[in-house]
């Protein structure tokens, strides 16, 4: 098996304690939470930080609850601890839906919604929820803290607005009375990264789309969202044609790129037929409630 | 760097580099090689032990992370001399057949049944779908996790 | 010899013979006390990491290893120079070429070996990899077969004198003439190119060895994943020159092998250069990417399949003309008459009088091999092309797929029947178990739900597969690897208090030979398994074999292990006329003793006789002491397990994803020697089908970067892919092999491929899908709906 390159360590108790080490270590160090995307790269040799400062120890960052009008969750939190959280199903049951197929249920025991927002991988489905959902990310610096809207928050592939010497500490989405959310994932097999992916959210009321949020992953969907599907969608009825006109916008919007997941024009057909099948059940859903 | 990891109810301390990984600590360092690897990133499972009880590919985790921890393996399953009902289970009804997948295959079964004794076996076959088998195309596998789940050990036995 | 026999059960509660037991293998795997080669550690090994191309054709033009030599902790670093000093650049392969072991002057293929590195670690191994310099010139690569022999295509084997090309052979079977009249009489011909991508075994144990060189014995002891032990050692000897008595191979616990662990690989030969170089043991073990990258692949067989037929579907002829894909160096391993394996044997299950193949190999800047994954010697590939085209008959004929093939099927007085293309089957009643299977399935059922779903636009598909293979590799006089022949060597000891060691040729990765060999000594000389230990894999402590590779472990070592054990009843017999004061022809034979006929209180048992033969009784002229035997058992024919596996899917047609929501599996393998073992091995296979019908392979781009490298896009089924298998079987002995066994180590592996693609064509076929190449993944079954189906062994754009 392959072994990462030498590297530094530190294990830190408080979010202060891991900014001091992250400043005092230099750009080359990183944080490592569960570990499930940064080591694999670091065995691989891609990645090859001088320091890892390890941040499990740090209970404030765990956690889900909700403040206000918000719900907060820590960048600790774990896939296993998003996936079965009455909270975030009673509001967004797409996180549920999600999680069930990300990963594997093992690596979800310690993989972490930070680590898998910081990786920034093209294909990954939380960064699709953080979008669709508008959400804040909220970032630790030695000056104190600063959030980024999670469309602002990725920068391109595997790159983040978090820079040297900070950290993400919390994912905050906003909690909308009457949402419905749905997520739709084509893998070639249980466990893989995304073919594509669809995640929304749409509050129907009086018989209007009033808000809706489309996130898609894996199709080169700017800052893993569609604005553009969700201009179509907004202010209209969610009627088939609707939702199907919406679909296909997101559609047009994405920007795939062929590899062995799939070509083009496949690509682009899911990010439609998967948008519109999400929809439909995230209207029901809406509906329903 | 120094470390500190109980394994299977032992502490031991050892001077390991930090970017030595938990498997080759527990395999080449500790010597117990009941614990495999089979892949370089993170899918096949072989490598599962518990950490402080819950499951990890421990072939994803330096050995300095584990540093206090409590670390089990397939060798503490069984006690007394007697096997574990996961143990049983994969012997009577052959959930094994090479047997190197079978050491991570057990201790997530192991977890999955002490998190739900009344687990079904969809659930099962989602729980092992991180574990993977070239060998026994899984049904016997849910056969012999099923059967721990049935027949679970009727007493203590002290180690 | 198809009913259930009645065996008597031992005090540890296992049958005298053939029946269900738990596995004698399974408590040392189930407590983690397997000892599998990297569990080796031996007082100062080393250990070592291989430096590999990143290209896929590039000349080497200098390689510097200073600075890698000077990290601390490295110990020495061997490159092809080093090893073209020893004469050892170069290895001979399992078919008649050679490989490189390190490359000299160029490399060849994408992952290709090109330096050794021995430290102390393996992480400072590593380490030193990155510091070695190689500078290369890329050349034009050849990565799409097809091209391989165009004008203008670069030669990959410059090194072999007289080389001008890609090509390696054209081999065909058959009978051309006759195949080329019945197809231009024919009234249907169906034509289709199937391609059976290149996929890889993946055992989830990687290859490695452990090379102890004694410098004080000359003794070379070699811990290796190794299907094959013996042949191995011979190999030693031959190329590297030591004398073969001072050669120990051992394989201890293999975490599977498929075919992956036959050949010789350059790392164990590194390793063994390495621990003469160092004085000191050298483990090497491949990563999962080397594993993949670079050792044996299979299949990787572009296939034109035509079928001719009557109107009302009998079939007439089939011929199929194949570019098989050999990679940089021909490594497959397969009997030397048979370049292109028994893919001859793609005539299959049906009656028909005519057939012929061709078959043209060319090398392409890709990894060597091509025999492996369970494919019998290229039967995979046969059976995939003759159960594919044969639905796609069906489908032209707008006959139901079953239907078509119950009107084809060999008759059971047709047997032994002698195929177009000179296989013999030796037995089979094939209607009998395609209606067992059919009835598991509820067939007519699944049609009428099939004609209802479609009604409401969904989607499903009903496969079937009807497979023969040939196994048990095979009589000397025509089947041996590097003129090895494939006879096999078994040696049984009963000591004096009764129990008994049976040592074995072959070599288990998994199979539970520890418990069927038991059982094969308990059925013919009546005692319990738990007093029979079985022998294997280490080539100081067994007799010679070509070991266990195309299920041929029953078929071949069973046959000896059976035939030794009678040795040594007839034997017993002859010491019991002397206990007893009798003729040998007034005993009778039941299980486990001897006895007097008429009076069947004198008698005695295997036990008392064991410590007759080796105790004071006064033993007849000509008769040795002790009751040991030994046998060479040179098989007459191959066997012919055969079955029908059906395949139920659910096609989403707006994504692609298919569901497999049943599989039912039917075998024949004649006598079962213990049937959870034999159900174990079919489950294992049928996810192979999937697997490969649906997820696993190996592609490459057009500058021959190897596209599935890694478990995250070399896909492997997990629980969540597999259904729960439904297993049915008909029992029909073979009617040469001394208990009647067929073997069925790889028959769910050869069979159930076909059954999943012909299940997914059937559920798109309404969208006028004929055929798609596998794997089937969800974009390739999108696509093939909207009428463009996928090149899949080659990149996209």
């Amino acid at each position: 098996m392959q072994t990462p390159a030498p590297v530094e360590y530190a294990k830190a108790s408080s979010i202060a304690e891991a900014i001091s080490l992250l400043e005092q270590n230099g750009d080359e160090s990183r944080v490592i939470a569960g570990g499930y995307s940064l080591l694999p790269m670091m065995k691989l040799r891609l990645a090859r930080p001088d320091m890892l400062v390890d941040i499990n120890g740090i209970a404030e960052l765990s956690g889900i609850r909700i403040e206000g009008n918000e719900i907060v969750v820590g960048a600790l939190t774990r896939h296993s601890e998003i996936l079965s959280s009455a909270i975030l199903f009673e509001h967004y049951p797409l996180f549920r839906q999600a999680e069930h197929v990300i990963a594997d249920p093992i690596v979800r025991v310690r993989g972490t919604i930070g680590g898998s927002m910081c990786q920034a991988d093209p294909a990954a489905d939380l960064s699709a929820i953080g979008s669709a959902l508008r959400g804040t990310a909220v970032i630790a610096n030695s000056g104190g803290t600063r959030t980024v809207p999670m469309r602002e928050f990725h920068t391109g592939p595997y790159d983040t607005v978090v820079a040297a010497g900070e950290i993400l500490t919390e994912v905050r989405f906003p909690i909308r009375p009457g949402a419905g959310s749905a997520y739709e994932k084509v893998e070639r097999r249980a466990g893989d990264w995304a073919v594509a992916s669809a995640g929304v959210f749409v509050v129907v009321s009086g018989g209007i789309v009033t808000d809706a949020g489309i996130g898609l992953t894996a199709v080169g969907a700017d800052h893993y969202c569609s604005p553009e599907g969700e201009a179509a969608l907004i202010g209209k009825a969610p009627t088939e044609d609707n939702l199907a006109a919406a679909a296909k916008a997101a559609s047009d919007s994405s920007n795939p790129y062929a590899d062995q997941r799939g070509p083009v024009d496949y690509k682009r057909h899911l990010a439609s037929e998967l948008t519109l099948r999400a929809l439909r059940r995230a209207v029901n859903a809406s509906q329903g409630a | 760097m120094q470390v500190t990891i109980t394994v299977n109810g032992v502490e031991y301390t050892r001077d390991v580099e930090p970017r030595m990984l938990l498997v080759h600590f527990i395999r080449d360092d500790l010597e117990m090689r009941g614990t495999h690897w089979g892949c370089d990133t993170s899918n096949c499972g072989a490598c599962t032990l518990w950490v402080n009880g819950e499951p990890v590919k421990s072939c994803t985790m330096l050995a300095v992370m584990a540093d206090g921890a409590s670390v089990s393996t397939v060798e503490s399953l069984a006690k007394g001399g007697q096997l574990d009902p996961i143990q049983k289970g994969f012997q009577e009804c052959h959930g094994l057949q090479c047997g190197y997948c079978t050491p991570g295959m057990m201790m997530t079964g192991r977890w999955l049944v002490d998190q739900n004794p009344q687990i079904t076996r969809e659930e099962i076959r989602e729980g092992i779908s991180g574990n993977i088998c070239r060998c026994t195309g899984y049904k016997n596998i849910l056969d012999a996790i099923e059967y721990a789940a049935a027949n679970p050990a009727t007493s203590e036995v002290t180690a | 010899m198809t009913a259930v026999e009645e065996v008597p059960i031992s005090a540890a509660g296992n049958p005298i013979g053939f029946g269900r037991m738990h596995r004698k293998e399974d408590v040392r795997f189930l407590r983690g006390e397997g000892n599998y080669v990297d569990d080796i550690n031996l007082h100062g090994m080393l250990h070592s990491a291989i430096l590999r191309s990143p290209y896929a054709h590039a000349t080497i033009n200098s390689i510097d290893t200073s600075a890698a030599l000077a990290l601390p902790g490295v110990h020495a670093v061997i490159t092809g120079e080093t090893l073209a000093g020893l004469g050892l650049a170069w290895m001979p392969t399992l078919s008649y070429d050679t490989q490189a072991v390190l490359a000299t002057d160029k490399v060849r293929f994408q992952g290709q070996e090109v330096a050794f590195v021995i430290a102390d670690s393996r992480y400072i191994a590593k380490d030193a990899l990155e510091l070695i310099d190689v500078d290369y010139t890329p050349l034009p690569v050849v990565a799409d077969a097809k091209k391989a022999l165009d004008a203008d295509a670069p030669i990959i084997r410059d090194d072999k004198e007289g080389q001008t090309n890609n090509h390696i052979y054209d081999w065909e079977a058959g009978n051309k003439a006759d195949t080329d009249a019945a197809f231009a009489a024919a009234e249907v011909v169906v034509t289709e190119d199937i391609l059976y991508p290149r996929v890889h075994p993946s055992p989830m144990e990687t290859c490695g060895s452990v090379a102890h060189m004694d410098p004080v014995t000359g003794k070379l002891i070699l811990w290796t994943t190794t299907q094959a032990p013996h042949a191995h050692r011979t190999v030693y000897a031959l190329v590297a020159g030591l004398p073969e008595h001072k050669i120990q191979v051992i394989s201890p616990d293999i975490g599977g092998g498929f075919g992956n662990k036959v050949p010789i690989y350059p790392g164990y030969v590194c390793s063994i250069v390495g621990s003469i170089v160092t004085g000191k043991p050298v483990k090497w073990m491949e990563d999962r990417a080397e594993n993949l990258m670079s050792t044996g692949f299979a299949r990787d067989y572009h296939m034109k399949v035509s079928i001719a037929s009557t109107k009302e579907g009998k079939i007439q002829a089939v011929k199929v003309d194949v570019l098989a894909d050999h990679g940089a160096f021909n490594g497959v391993a397969q009997p030397t008459n048979y370049p292109a394996g028994f893919f001859h044997i793609f005539t299959g299950s049906y009656d028909y009088p005519a057939a012929y193949c061709s078959v043209k190999a060319v090398y392409t800047n890709k990894a060597p091999g091509g025999v492996a994954y369970a494919c019998s010697f290229r039967i995979t590939e046969a059976v995939y092309a003759i159960e594919r085209i044969v639905d796609c008959l069906a489908a032209e004929l707008k006959m139901d797929s079953a239907e078509l093939r119950m009107k084809n099927l060999l008759r059971p007085e047709q047997f032994p029947y002698t195929s177009p293309t000179g296989w013999v089957y030796d037995s089979g009643e094939y209607e009998k178990t395609m209606r067992v299977a059919l009835e598991i399935a509820g067939y007519d059922d699944l049609r009428r739900e099939q004609a209802e779903k479609r009604a409401k636009g969904e989607y499903m598909g009903i496969g079937l597969s009807f497979f023969t293979e040939g196994v048990g590799a095979g009589p000397r006089k025509d089947m041996d690897i590097l003129g090895l022949g494939m006879a096999d060597g078994c040696e049984l000891r009963v000591h004096p208090t009764g129990k008994a060691q049976v040592r074995l040729s072959v070599q288990t990765q998994g199979q539970g030979h520890e418990t069927t060999f038991a059982q094969i000594i308990s059925h013919e000389l009546g005692l319990p398994p738990e007093d029979i230990e079985v022998i294997h894999g280490d080539t100081d402590n067994t007799p010679f074999g070509l070991g266990t590779y195309g299920s041929r472990s029953t078929p071949v070592s069973g046959g000896a292990a059976a035939l030794v054990a009678r040795k040594v009843r007839d034997k017993a017999r002859l010491i019991a006329a002397a206990a007893l004061e009798c003729a040998p022809d007034d005993l009778e034979w039941e299980l486990g003793r001897w006895f007097v006929k008429g009076d069947p209180e004198r008698g005695k048992t295997i036990q008392e006789l064991a410590f007759a033969a080796h105790g004071s009784l006064e033993l007849p002229e000509g008769v040795e002491g002790h009751l040991d035997a030994q046998v060479v058992y040179n098989p007459p024919n191959l066997t012919y397990p055969y079955g029908c596996y059906i395949c139920v899917v659910d096609v989403d047609p707006g994504t692609g994803q298919v569901k497999v929501r049943r599989f039912i599996a039917v075998d024949d393998c004649g006598t079962r020697i213990n049937p959870m073992i034999v159900e174990g091995q079919v489950h294992g296979g049928l996810a192979d089908g999937v697997g490969m019908a649906l997820m696993e392979l190996i592609a490459f781009d057009e500058d021959g970067n190897n596209l599935g490298g890694s478990f995250m896009d070399y896909l492997l089924p997990t629980s969540l892919e597999c259904p729960d298998w439904e297993l049915g079987e008909t029992v029909t002995p073979s009617p040469h092999h001394p208990i009647g066994a067929k073997g069925v180590g790889e028959s769910a592996t050869v069979g159930s491929p076909a059954a999943v693609v012909n299940a997914v064509i059937d559920a798109i076929s309404p969208f006028g899908v004929r055929h798609a190449d596998m794997p089937l993944t969800p974009a390739n079954v999108w696509r093939a709906i909207q009428g463009n189906p996928m090149r899949t062994d080659m990149a996209v754009e």
